[in-house]
């Protein structure tokens, strides 16, 4: 992208924004802040958001000889529904990987909420409040949908091994949370099937549990990886829903997805990656039309004639 | 053919001893194997401990019962450190290597020749068990319940036995229902699901190895005390094999199933071993078919010929559930 180029797309985000909703559909008021939030946003890779939640600088993992992730900086905005997307082979998952401490980078560090999570091992990760799901899902199978929602409550009493043994110790606590994961159940239409094991459920099923599921850690923020994928077509919008409906909880939720119109009708913002860097970033609308962005999922030259030395190649 | 005494036979391995033994080995395995999905192919290794651990201690260095004990329990905690500590973060495979590596390493040393003096090599470690029996209550005499008959110190070996073997079923029971069990049969089914919702994965991983290893290592005291005394070859690859088959024909995951497994387990060998042994000498099997010295193989083909059958009728084993096996569990 020519610095041309980007200022004359900042200056159309200013244009369109902001008391006056450009859009057909009403926003939710927490829509409406997210959006508001980046009317002031520089639409070019690494800019600075008013409010962030997740700041990465410099990450880099390399198989081998191949960089999969090298991104230089990049803030995710708080409250916000901000959306990875990328071709595949991206490093799209590989970041996720990494900003969770399900893999280690070889260099860079990155904060949330403030607070260095260099290092930090993958559950403590979770702790924290940074909770993410898995591309293929992860549902327990041979454990009840209640004892997958169960797991997710943290600072549980009874998953003290000499507690344990005692359940006086811990059966309220156990009820408590019952009654929590209960009402995500009733929220994720999931309570008819409590006690069926979940290796029994459909795949959009798994992935309306696995959601619940990372609901019990009461997470500030949210990492769906490829929260559609699989999904039978009537399922997605009650899944692109329940997306909403956290943002509309104030949580910050980060998610990975190839379909473009899901990433139009329920992003703030998005991110997009090839090759490792982030190569833009913007709102929806803008980002569909970014020449960068496509030439990325489609080649340079994919609407170019193709030229005579091309075409003899072949033969 | 004597019937009443193959089947007086059978009810006496129904009981014995050695019931007792791979019950306890198969209870301590159920925890890592059933519950956690770890492969643990050396739980030899933790009888092997604890029953040396015992036996040196009190024969060699003159301590008491009690503090014989305490060092097996304690071998069988560092033990399962070692084995777990490097391994646990790897791949589950890595963990499958380690144990069987380990048992066996652990069995050469017992056998040294060089160590002789203190293990007694391949004649093994005597002289220890005074202390087990001189606590023991029961009167001299002959005890027993309709053909079972036992004297005072079988009575008294099998009372602690099956003691240990109940109160062992018990905690594995109380643990498996509650929170901290969840967090094992959720690890079984996916470790990275488990870590991202914000649980020490490696730290129950390697609770389950420590608790299942010291269940195993009450079955090394029990081989230990029933016969007075502790060879290597009690505790060969061969042990750990047939934990696992006890394990999974009784049930894995299933707070009872190594007991009911290992009962039916000796019930067969000694069924087929009497009947096949009887048969031969009433004539009615000609040494042409079988010679008196194959019975003992061929008992043990038979044994596994009706495992092969009950794994494919009966995959989820005697008291295991259908339905969960059925399940795709990746």
């Amino acid at each position: 992208m020519t610095e041309e180029s980007s200022h004359s797309m900042s200056a159309d985000l200013t244009k369109a924004d902001p008391a006056v909703p450009d859009r057909t559909k009403a926003g939710t008021p927490r829509k409406d802040a997210a959006r508001q939030a980046f009317a002031g946003v520089e639409a070019v890779p690494g800019s600075a958001k008013p409010d962030p939640i997740l700041i990465a600088d410099g990450v880099t993992r390399r198989f081998g000889g191949l960089t999969a992730v090298d991104v230089a900086h990049v803030e995710i905005q708080r409250g916000s529904i901000t959306a990875l997307i990328g071709p595949n082979g991206a490093g799209k998952s590989t970041l996720f990987n990494l900003l969770t401490g399900f893999d280690k980078p070889d260099d860079g560090t990155w904060r949330f909420n403030g607070a260095s999570l260099s290092g930090v091992p993958s559950h403590k990760v979770a702790r924290r409040g940074m909770v993410r799901t898995f591309q293929l899902t992860k549902a327990l199978s041979r454990l009840t949908v209640m004892q997958n929602m169960l797991l997710g409550a943290t600072g549980q009493k009874g998953e003290n091994f000499l507690r344990a043994i005692f359940p006086m110790t811990w059966r309220a606590q156990e009820k408590a949370n019952t009654l929590r994961a209960e009402e995500l159940l009733v929220r994720f239409r999931l309570d008819a099937k409590r006690n069926d094991f979940a290796g029994t459920m459909s795949g959009g099923q798994r992935k309306l549990l696995e959601m619940a599921r990372a609901l019990m850690v009461g997470p500030e923020m949210v990492m769906l990886d490829e929260p559609m994928a699989g999904v039978n077509p009537a399922l997605t919008q009650s899944l692109l829903t329940h997306v909403k409906s956290l943002r509309e909880e104030g949580m910050t939720v980060l998610f990975v997805e190839h379909d473009m119109d899901m990433v139009r009708d329920i992003s703030d913002w998005v991110l997009v990656m090839a090759q490792g860097k982030v190569i833009a970033e913007g709102p929806p609308e803008q980002i569909m039309a970014n020449e960068a962005v496509i030439d990325a999922y489609l080649g340079g030259h994919h609407d170019a004639p193709l030229q005579d030395e091309e075409q003899a190649a072949p033969r | 053919m004597d019937w009443s005494l193959i089947f007086s036979n059978a009810l006496a391995a129904m009981v014995g001893l050695e019931t007792v033994v791979f019950a306890l080995a198969a209870i301590g395995l159920n925890v890592h194997f059933g519950y956690t999905g770890l492969l643990n192919f050396g739980q030899a290794a933790f009888l092997a401990v604890a029953g040396y651990g015992l036996a040196i201690s009190v024969a060699e260095f003159g301590f008491s019962t009690g503090a014989g004990v305490a060092i097996g329990l304690i071998g069988a905690v560092v033990l399962a450190l070692l084995l777990g500590a490097p391994t646990l973060r790897l791949r589950a495979d890595y963990l499958a290597i380690v144990t069987i590596a380990a048992a066996e390493i652990v069995r050469l040393v017992f056998r040294s020749v060089s160590l002789a003096e203190y293990t007694g090599g391949s004649d093994g470690k005597g002289r220890f068990s005074e202390g087990f029996y001189s606590i023991n209550p029961i009167p001299i005499g002959r005890y027993g319940l309709g053909p079972l008959d036992f004297d005072e110190r079988q009575t008294w070996v099998l009372s602690v036995g099956w003691t240990l073997v109940g109160l062992s079923c018990l905690l594995v029971f109380l643990l498996m229902r509650s929170p901290w069990g969840r967090v094992l049969k959720a690890i079984r089914e996916d470790e990275d699901a488990v870590r991202s919702l914000g649980k020490n994965v490696y730290f129950y991983k390697l609770q389950s190895l420590v608790l299942g290893g010291v269940l195993g290592c009450l079955a090394g005291f029990m081989v230990a005390w029933g016969n007075t005394v502790v060879q290597p070859d009690n505790f060969s690859t061969e042990t750990t094999f047939y934990t696992y088959t006890i394990l999974i024909l009784g049930g894995a995951a299933r707070v009872l199933g190594p007991v009911v497994g290992a009962a039916i387990f000796w019930v067969l060998l000694s069924l087929t071993d009497n009947i096949l042994n009887q048969a031969k000498n009433a004539g009615y099997i000609s040494d042409a078919i079988l010679t008196g010295f194959q019975v003992g193989q061929v008992r043990l083909m038979l044994v596994g010929l009706g495992l092969m059958l009950l794994m494919i009728f009966r995959p989820q084993g005697l008291l295991g559930d259908r339905r969960e096996l059925a399940l795709d569990v990746r």
